[in-house]
């Protein structure tokens, strides 16, 4: 179980409230629980990392267990405590004003 | 009795606003899509329950929402916008090259005939189409790669296409413009494009007459009369009266002719609006007052309206989309302005009211006549 944490726009534009928990096939990965959010939620493509070559948004940042992993590599592992749930994964929108 | 439907984009939402047709009371509905740039919604001719609008982020890229009931629930759509093979550069602001990217929806124009067929205009500056109700997207690519897209460059607020114009008599044929690259026309369907822009003058390009590059602010005509075009430029109002062929200068008596939108009224095909703006670098009305101007000659004679509007301390601008009429008659005029009131006129601009006063900056305004 994968709990995931958005920012609320995106929690709006997905009608979602609070945390979303994902189930991810094989290594959980910052790739593989993105492609099961936006399996999910398809109106969320694109809005987190480019919907072509999956880069990362610039205004976005992904943090998990009080680490920045936002230039992480994508098929990197994450934090264990992500994997089994003890800790969400993060996806902020960066302090940029507005 | 018809009713009225206004449909306002704003830097921080959608609304619609609703009225009978005196319109004297209104109903204001939203946000939708709280927090986020609504760039243009616009609602199709075909169904007007079916509105298409434009969410955007900087931090979260594009939306396109769909609603099937006059704007009350919406459906997030196809939001892939790619560019047609290798993309190649335009020119940045300091004339260097630089890589086109796509940014966002600029303006929805639904197909007068089909509720499922519409066109976006975009920044970097590109026309798509969709047939199949906002869920894919497929570049026109005709325009950008028609020959002199290296050299177009984007305006103060980005390289956007922002008017897309539909013969209402032959559909084939298509007009739209881009800050900065100027008009391009279509008779075969967005298949291949020409520059339309010969009588146009801009100081800030090196060959003033050149037959690209200059910073358009918005086009319009009257459905009955398709081939004359009316031009808010970046300075100067223009006509055409040869679907574009040929631009002569219409500013007259104006007290600026810097601007950002130009309408026609419903049903006179010579009535045209601007809203003056002081200039490029002081983005607010001369004197404090702000002004609608009407000509009823087509241009050259231009009327101050200004019953109703602020009469001082006022220092809003109007933005290119944010100016539209409805059907009735007499002819409403409805604009809003960056400082967040949206205004009408429900005798063809002799007087205004706020019918909205407070809301976030407005982007765009839509006007629907319905049954």
């Amino acid at each position: 179980m994968i709990r995931v944490v958005l920012p609320a726009p995106l929690r709006s534009l997905a009608r979602i409230d609070g945390e979303v928990v994902l189930e991810v096939d094989g290594p959980v990965t910052q790739a593989a629980v993105l492609d099961a959010l936006e399996a999910r939620y398809p109106m969320l493509a694109g809005t987190t990392r480019d919907q072509r070559t999956k880069r990362r948004r610039p205004f976005i940042r992904l943090y998990a267990c009080g680490r920045d992993l936002s230039d992480d590599a994508p098929d990197a592992p994450l934090p264990a405590a992500v994997a089994t749930g003890a800790e969400p994964y993060l996806v902020v929108g960066a302090i940029a004003g507005g | 009795m018809s009713r009225i439907r206004v449909l306002v984009g704003t830097k921080k939402g959608a609304f619609v606003l609703t009225a009978d047709g005196k319109r004297e009371r209104w109903e204001v509905a939203g946000p939708h899509f709280g927090g986020w740039e609504i760039y243009h919604l616009k609602g199709s001719p075909a169904n007007p329950d079916r509105i298409y609008a434009s969410q955007t982020s900087g931090w979260f890229g594009q939306v396109v929402q769909r609603s099937d009931d006059g704007g009350v629930t919406w459906e997030a759509v196809g939001n892939d916008f790619p560019y047609d093979g290798v993309p190649g550069t335009h020119q940045w602001y300091d004339g260097s090259p630089h890589p086109w990217e796509f940014k966002r929806v600029w303006h929805l124009e639904p197909s007068r005939a089909d509720p499922d067929t519409v066109y976006a205009g975009v920044e970097d500056a590109a026309l798509f189409r969709s047939t199949d109700g906002g869920k894919s997207w497929r570049e026109l690519s005709g325009l950008r790669g028609h020959g002199s897209g290296a050299s177009w460059m984007p305006g103060a607020g980005g390289m956007g296409l922002h008017t897309i114009l539909v013969d209402p008599a032959r559909a084939e044929r298509i007009w739209i413009a881009i800050s900065a690259a100027g008009v391009f026309r279509s008779d075969d369907g967005g298949a291949t494009w020409t520059p339309k822009n010969e009588g146009l003058r801009s100081e800030f390009m090196p060959d003033p007459t050149a037959e690209v590059g200059h910073c358009v602010h918005r086009i319009a005509h009257h459905p009955s009369r398709p081939e004359v075009l009316f031009m808010q430029k970046h300075w100067d109002v223009m006509r055409s009266d040869d679907a574009g062929d040929s631009w002569r200068e219409v500013s007259g008596n104006l007290p600026t002719d810097f601007g950002f939108p130009i309408d026609v009224h419903a049903h006179e095909p010579e009535t045209i609006y601007v809203v003056p703006i002081t200039s490029d670098s002081l983005h607010y009305p001369p004197d404090g007052k702000l002004r609608v101007y009407r000509s009823r000659t087509g241009g050259g004679e231009w009327q101050e309206l200004g019953r109703g509007l602020p009469e001082r301390d006022c220092y809003v601008n109007v933005l290119r989309d944010a100016m539209a009429v409805d059907a009735l008659d007499p002819c409403g005029v409805y604009f809003g302005t960056t400082g967040g009131q949206v205004y009408a006129s429900p005798d063809g601009g002799d007087h205004w009211t706020a019918i909205v006063r407070d809301l976030p900056a407005v982007l765009s305004v839509e006007v629907q006549t319905l049954p």
